[in-house]
């Protein structure tokens, strides 16, 4: 049966894992360029050796609770069609190898935009490992937001 | 593909269009005898190589041509219009085979029989004259043939802003025709050396310097070149080589040898090149970008640190750098002339298809741009020509009617001009009519009549790059049509560059482009704003102000602005601007600090950033001017390229990003000039998206029951109707009605959400209402109680105990109101209906 590894980590208490060929790199920290008038996923870009990568906040794409002031994120850098993104997360955790078998879809309960982003769940001893579908959470509304101008 | 093969390519594919332009000048003057020779010539090396390389059609049709030229070199022909037509056809043939070899390697089933054969009969001379061969029939001819024309057979291929690029033939078409491969030569001889060289000596390539060769070989000696030459000078005809030969004092190999060293040194003469991808200068030119920004850091550095001999260091650091830059952009820089180069064809080709005498004039073409932007402004440039060519030049008797020589004049000029290109169209022909402008926007309703009379005409040309916008009295093939002009525009101002156009009533028109030399490393002010810092790019703009107290800054009805020299400046504070989200944690605090920010400005100074907006001058407010920099401009994330306000971002000197604000985009933003720019149907777009964005705010209320009280939004409801009780029928368990010719599923709100109801009210009331709801192609009604009201406005949305179908309630009209979920009631009420796996469990 196939196995495959996943790079795990921590959002709001779920586990999460995201195949380890797509991951570039995990940086614990990074000085952050916030960009106003961006999609509110957006948290802002870092300069990745010269390279410019815009960061999402994992939490907030996939609509679970704010992370609590003071809390460093952890940039997990994942290569996607359209160059290198950097996705916030709260922990990082092991690579984990799993088979193909305990794989599962979700559940027709989960719902909404979020069900698109997850691809299922690996039932891991007793946890569940939810597998991102990293370029679909990597897909922000390019709309901007609306405008607020002044007065 | 065998490097010998691309090298063919390569080298024909420019010789052809040099050819192209020979040729056409060639018309002018036709008894220049050089360019004749270097006409002939380029077809003898293409005919030469196709020979070798066992290309036997492209041989064939480029030998025909050669016929035709050698007896115009000989002077046993005389140049007309139609054996330039029939040469370049016979250009388009050879372009238009190249292609098909670099898609296929082969050159193609097509040897073109008919333009063979006219090519033949114009040989004739004088008879050919009753054959005409305009270009256009000749390429009508090759659409009818399986390879595909190149684009640039001109008018034939009216697409208004696509003139393409020449190699591009419809390569599937031609591979099923394909039934045997034209032989291959295996590449084992340089492909500079044609064989035809020793084997047709009478067509050799100038054969100058032959004896200094054959000299330095050791083949002849200097006594035995002076000899030959010597009798060359007292009219023997025959070649240096042959006379040589003749003497005896070397073998035929000998000069074959010396010939073929000749060609090659041909091409490494004047300055010596080296051909390199295009790929690997783009990559140069990252690398230098990323040592710019490894510059600037470093120079920060320096700045902090009191070793004397690090800031010795890092200053020639600097130079080397700025030196490095500056040559690495020399690389990508490219002569215009290499797209005007076209031009003269294009021209000669519209010309003829549009019945006028039109000459082409060209200054400047050696002012140099970065490839990029050459790139970029190639299919604006050729739409200007065109449509000079189209409505600006007149035909040649309404010309000589306005007292004008009957060939109009298209010039093309372009210089330098501090630190930008400027490139101008302009012809003698009628020029743009300021009161048809000026109705026309008015018919369109771009603009009000009163605005219209008001505006100075040069305001009014520029109308002309509104979209939808053409005064074109006959719509042409080749231009007319309403896009073009707002499409230059756009691609223009794509790469930081600006249109104007200035006319003069039966004078001419001068459309004018200014672009900036390079795209990758800009100098750009550097302004702080909110904490963030952020690029200006320095091309819009125009001055800075320092302002002592902000009392200086007044306000029109609200809006503030600034007396600039008497001028009233708008203001833009660029924090506002910015500020419409901030990361939801910060929400309260932004707003704080926007307050402050401005208590401050009315108290502090004030730095106004003076910037141009389509003409539009307006003034950014911003916290701080820090510096001006070389910036290496990177583009946006996928996730931030919606947005109009930045044009990219850079690294600064200590590591960080800031953005690059595009301050046509800003200005849009903030509303200092309309959103016009943008396309009609853009336009449209937002409208419709605005209307219902309204719908989005709109409600319907209805009653559920005695107390309660529901809420749909409006844009979910198809219709609202009142029926008769009778109408409800029952299909199984389902309550249906027609409607519409449809068969209806009813859905009772009551059933859904429960409520106490009066049921003696409900049960003798004589008729229901219906809020009649479609998605996609199935139509539900919902029965309600009583239709109350509906609202324009929307309080917050609080989610209570999650209910089934209720997305959260709100307070409206003093009544607590519950908001419906209708496509979830739908789904829950008649599973089965919509799409099955759409139905949420948890809600039924």
């Amino acid at each position: 049966m196939a196995s495959q590894q996943f790079c795990t980590f921590l959002l709001d208490g779920y586990l999460f894992g995201v195949p380890v060929p797509q991951v570039q790199e995990v940086i614990r920290f990074h000085e952050m360029t916030r960009v106003p008038l961006a999609h509110e996923v957006v948290e802002g870009m870092i300069n990745l050796r010269g390279q410019i990568v815009v960061a999402i906040d994992l939490r907030r794409r996939l609509a679970l609770r704010e992370r609590a002031d003071g809390e460093l994120p952890i940039n997990v850098v994942v290569r996607t069609p359209d160059g290198a993104v950097s996705l916030l997360v709260d922990e990082i955790g092991e690579v984990i190898e799993v088979e193909q078998s305990s794989f599962e879809a979700p559940p027709e309960t989960l719902r909404g935009e979020v069900r698109s982003m997850i691809l299922g769940v690996h039932k891991l001893e007793g946890k569940l490992l939810h597998v991102l579908d990293t370029e679909k959470a990597c897909q922000v509304s390019e709309r901007a937001q609306a405008a607020v101008s002044g007065r | 593909m065998d490097e010998i093969v691309k090298d063919f390519l390569i080298e024909s594919n420019e010789n052809l269009d040099r050819l192209d332009q020979e040729l056409v000048k060639l018309e002018s003057e036709p008894s220049s005898k050089e360019l004749l020779a270097s006409i002939f010539r380029t077809i003898h090396t293409i005919k030469g190589s196709c020979g070798f390389l066992g290309f036997a059609h492209l041989e064939k049709v480029a030998h025909a041509g050669e016929s035709l030229l050698s007896l115009l070199r000989d002077g046993k022909l005389t140049l007309t219009e139609e054996v330039t037509s029939g040469l370049l056809a016979m250009v388009d043939a050879v372009r238009g085979m190249l292609g098909e070899i670099q898609a296929t390697e082969h050159d193609g089933e097509n040897d073109y029989p008919e333009l063979r054969d006219q090519l033949k009969l114009l040989q004739g001379g004088e008879n050919a004259k009753a054959v005409p061969l305009p270009v256009t029939a000749s390429a009508e001819s090759h659409a009818a043939a399986p390879v595909a024309t190149s684009a640039e057979s001109g008018a034939s291929v009216p697409a208004p802003l696509s003139v393409g690029s020449a190699a591009s033939p419809p390569a599937s078409e031609i591979r099923i025709l394909e039934v045997e491969p034209a032989p291959q030569t295996p590449p084992q001889e340089e492909p500079a050396t044609p064989p035809s060289v020793a084997t047709a000596p009478s067509h050799r390539p100038v054969a100058g310097k032959i004896g200094g060769i054959l000299v330095e070989r050791g083949s002849v000696k200097a006594e035995d070149l002076a000899t030959a030459l010597h009798e060359q000078e007292i009219g023997d005809q025959r070649r240096v080589g042959e006379i040589l030969v003749s003497l005896g004092v070397c073998t035929r190999e000998d000069v074959t040898a010396a010939q073929q060293i000749l060609e090659l040194r041909g091409r490494e003469s004047g300055v010596e090149t080296v051909r390199v991808g295009v790929n690997l200068l783009d990559k140069l030119m990252n690398l230098v970008g990323e040592l710019v920004l490894a510059r600037n850091q470093l120079l920060q550095f320096s700045n902090t640190a009191q070793d004397a001999g690090f800031h010795a260091v890092s200053q020639r650091m600097n130079l080397i750098a700025t030196e490095l830059q500056e040559d690495v952009m020399k690389t990508r820089m490219q002569p215009i002339g290499n797209i005007w180069n076209k031009f003269p064809r294009t021209v000669r080709d519209l010309a003829h298809s549009c019945g006028k005498e039109v000459r082409l004039e060209m200054v400047g073409q050696d002012t140099e741009l970065d490839r990029t932007i050459i790139e970029a402004i190639k299919d604006p440039l050729t739409h200007l020509v065109r449509n000079s060519m189209d409505h600006g030049i007149e035909a040649p008797e309404a010309r000589k009617r306005a007292g004008k020589d009957a060939t109009g004049v298209l010039t093309l000029r372009a210089f330098h001009e501090g630190g930008q290109v400027n490139i101008e169209i302009s012809d003698d022909g009628a020029g743009l009519n300021a009161d048809r402008i000026r109705k026309k926007a008015v018919e369109r309703g771009l603009t009000s009549s009163e605005q219209a009379a008001r505006m100075p005409d040069r305001d009014i040309f520029n109308l002309i790059f509104l979209p939808g916008f053409s005064t074109a009295e006959k719509i042409t093939n080749v231009s007319g049509r309403g896009v073009g002009m707002d499409v230059v525009k756009t691609n223009v101002e794509k790469i930081g560059g600006t249109v104007d156009v200035q006319s003069t009533a039966g004078k001419g028109t001068t459309v004018r482009v200014k672009i900036p030399l390079t795209l990758a490393i800009i100098p750009a002010l550097v302004v702080r704003c909110s904490g963030e810092r952020f690029a200006i790019p320095q091309i819009s703009l125009t001055e800075l102000v320092r302002l002592e107290s902000g009392k200086a800054i007044e306000t029109v009805h609200g809006a503030p602005v600034y007396r600039l020299r008497g001028q009233l400046l708008p203001l833009v504070y660029l924090s506002q601007t910015l500020n419409a989200r901030k990361s939801r944690k910060d929400e309260t605090k932004t707003e704080d600090q926007t307050l402050e920010n401005e208590k401050e400005t009315a108290l502090g100074n004030v730095n106004i950033v003076v910037l141009q907006a389509e003409g539009q001058p307006f003034g950014l407010v911003v916290d701080d001017i820090l510096d001006t920099e070389e910036i290496v401009v990177k583009p946006l994330g996928k996730q931030l390229k919606g947005i109009s306000a930045y044009s990219g971002a850079t690294i600064m000197g200590d590591g960080r990003i800031a953005l690059i604000l595009d301050v046509l985009g800003l200005a849009q933003r903030a509303k200092v000039i309309a959103e016009a720019r943008e396309s009609a149907r853009e336009e449209q777009h937002s409208e419709t998206s605005k209307a219902e964005s309204r719908n989005d705010h709109a409600l319907l209320l209805a009653e559920n029951g005695l107390e309660g009280r529901v809420a749909i939004p409006l844009s979910l409801v198809a219709r609202l109707e009142e029926f008769p009780r009778t109408v409800i029928e029952r299909a199984g368990t389902q309550e249906v009605m027609q409607y519409r010719g449809q068969i209806i599923p009813l859905v009772r709100l009551s059933a859904i959400i429960p409520a106490t109801s009066d049921a003696e009210m409900l049960a003798n009331a004589n008729s229901i209402q219906v809020v009649v709801y479609t998605e996609g192609k199935r139509t539900v009604g919902l029965i309600v109680d009583r239709i109350v009201d509906i609202v324009e406005e929307r309080a917050a949305v609080e989610s209570l105990a999650p209910r089934a179908g209720v997305v959260g309630s709100f307070v409206t009209q003093r009544h607590v109101t519950d908001l419906l979920d209708v496509p979830a009631i739908v789904r829950s009420a008649v599973p089965g209906l919509l799409d099955a796996a759409e139905i949420e469990a948890g809600r039924t």
